[in-house]
């Protein structure tokens, strides 16, 4: 809490929200700690949730706070897998290559930023899809991959199974962690404010001094880096590649359904939305077309009832803000009456 | 038609604009404008709808490029400067129809533009919105989203915003529209408030009784071109005015 003047003060953490973060805290070391007593498959479960939870979060940056609503981010999700498997192929360790190859997709992302961002609306979110069609067929293209036929990422046998799974538990949880901080801190920044400004009125942003083209870039590569992280750790878990598999729009629908069931523009929102897809996932997955259908049906019943997402009803309902990234005003109250003289 | 001629070299033009063209395909909405003003004025724009007032004023705060003419302000060539350049060296505008950042806080609104005007703290931002909320009467409504608030609290939105990214000089563009008097004469004090503060002042309004209130000068647009440019009721009184106002083509 910061004060302003003439006893105003300006609050950016409530009492729940404090609790949330140690909530949050100790989520995080029972994670850590969790594999000594979890089985195989559900570690590998875990791991595909917090991946899961980077793809939501990352989206919901994009689209829900910066209004850059995009259908075609599996481009980066099948980059990053793709530079993983270039960069182990060159004797780099595979756990190593997995994060240089987000920081290489990072990098394309930047010099992509200078023509997609120009693209407005529609323009946009479909362009993105053009853009990761056209990276599909240039990456069925590497020889290394063999087209479709795909390739796997062999250098990861050099490790024990049972290592090798507890390992990418570790660096997803990690991965998880570590965006989750960073676009937290971004979106209550000073930048996060110009973000949420841009998605709402780019011209009032401009006239205000905000740099629009700049603020927009910054998100779209912090969002491509984070994608590409998801990708290359799914990579990790699943070892084969095959570029169909990666760079389906499949993966920007599960992005999309996680942050509207969960709350578009909620940051806590994109994290319940990835829990309720994992959860069911884990029971209906195995259903086959029938869990695609209810996949579907439950994300238009949402956007009929509940166009906030669940995360938008309860912030409403009960006023609750666990993790806040806006500001609240408090007014001096009226003065407290003497009781005793 | 030139009422009163001002006396004001070139050099010390706060804000000017030299052979402002503009045209929108076949339509020409600015024809060679050239209009000048000191860093303290307190200008009025009034003429009939469609004279490019608001192209004007859009043109001086970088909206868009004119097709041909140069725009100084503070010193400086600002021609080739975005509107958010602009506005960090201190030329701010607001706009005819609200333009809310409709899913933020009104406090939250005003923090983008006391954020983003020039490099400030935390803190001193902070008192910046505190500042210009309580001078627009909004403090009452600072946890409101801004979706939520009324036609006159939208357009002191506005104001609160231009006026937090702290401004030498203030392009308003109708913001008294739709006010009653006792919303009016408000406003007038504050906008009072910002010229003790020595921010200059361009002001758009059809509600000329209020705007004579302010401007110390009025300059009349019709057709894309200025048509006077003087002393308020000198101006209001040429017949040049009168008739682009009741009907005729103007002169």
């Amino acid at each position: 809490m910061t004060l302003a003047s003439n006893g105003i003060s300006i609050e950016r953490w409530t009492r729940s929200s404090r609790l949330a973060l140690g909530g949050v805290a100790l989520a995080l070391a029972l994670f850590a700690i969790a594999p000594l007593t979890l089985g195989a498959g559900a570690i590998d479960r875990m791991t595909a949730l917090f991946i899961y939870v980077i793809l939501a979060a990352m989206w919901n940056a994009l689209a829900g706070f910066g209004g850059l609503v995009s259908v075609g981010q599996q481009v980066f999700f099948g980059l990053g897998a793709y530079f993983t498997i270039r960069l182990a192929d060159t004797g780099l360790n595979p756990f190593l290559a997995l994060f240089a190859a987000a920081i290489i997709t990072g990098a394309i992302s930047l010099p992509l930023s200078f023509f997609m961002l120009r693209l407005k609306g529609g323009e946009f979110a479909i362009g993105m899809w053009v853009i990761s069609a056209l990276t599909h067929m240039l990456v069925n293209l590497d020889r290394l991959i063999q087209g479709e036929t795909g390739t796997s990422l062999i250098s990861l046998n050099v490790y024990d199974i049972n290592t090798r799974r507890v390992v990418i538990y570790w660096l997803a949880l990690a991965s998880m962690a570590a965006l989750l901080g960073i676009l937290f801190a971004l979106l209550r920044s000073r930048a996060g404010a110009a973000i949420q400004a841009i998605r709402d009125n780019e011209d009032a942003a401009t006239s205000l001094g905000v740099r629009v083209v700049a603020t927009k870039r910054l998100l779209f590569v912090l969002a491509a880096f984070g994608i590409a992280i998801a990708g290359a750790l799914w990579l990790a878990t699943a070892t084969t590649f095959q570029p169909k598999t990666y760079f389906s729009v499949q993966w920007t629908a599960y992005m999309i359904f996680m942050v509207l069931i969960g709350g578009i523009g909620k940051f806590e929102g994109a994290i319940l939305g990835a829990v309720l897809f994992f959860v069911i996932e884990t029971f209906f997955g195995a259903m086959g077309v029938w869990y695609l259908i209810g996949l579907g049906a439950t994300a238009v019943l949402f956007s009929l009832f509940l166009p906030q997402g669940l995360w938008g009803e309860i912030e409403r309902r009960f006023d609750l803000r666990l993790l806040p990234v806006g500001y609240r005003v408090k007014l001096p109250g009226p003065p407290k009456i003497q009781w005793n003289q | 038609m030139q009422i009163a001629t001002h006396q004001q070299g070139p050099g010390d033009a706060f804000l000017s604009a030299r052979g402002i063209h503009k045209r929108f395909g076949a339509l020409v909405v600015l024809d060679n404008i050239d209009f000048s003003m000191g860093q303290s004025d307190a200008i009025g724009i009034v003429g009939p709808n469609g004279a490019g007032k608001t192209t004007l004023l859009s043109a001086l705060a970088g909206a868009f490029a004119p097709n041909a003419g140069t725009i100084t302000f503070d010193g400086r060539n600002v021609t080739a400067l975005s509107a958010a350049e602009r506005c960090r060296s201190g030329l701010v505008r607001t706009h005819q129809v609200p333009k809310p950042f409709s899913g933020m806080t009104t406090f939250e609104n005003v923090f983008v533009a006391a954020s983003h005007g020039d490099s400030v703290s935390r803190d001193e931002a902070y008192e910046r919105v505190i500042d210009s909320l309580t001078l627009c009467g909004m403090l009452g409504v600072a946890n409101r989203q801004a979706d939520t608030l009324g036609l006159l609290d939208r357009k002191r939105l506005e104001l609160a915003r231009a006026l937090a990214t702290r401004p030498k000089l203030m392009l308003l563009d109708e913001i008294g529209g739709g006010l009653t008097d006792g919303e009016a004469s408000e406003l007038v004090a504050t906008i009072l408030e910002l010229r003790r503060r020595g921010i200059g002042i361009v002001w758009i309004e059809h509600i000329v009784h209020i705007l004579l209130q302010v401007a110390e000068r009025l300059i009349c647009m019709d057709a894309g071109r200025i048509i006077a440019d003087g002393e308020p009721r000198a101006v209001m009184a040429d017949a040049g005015v009168v008739k682009a106002y009741l009907g005729g083509t103007s002169a």
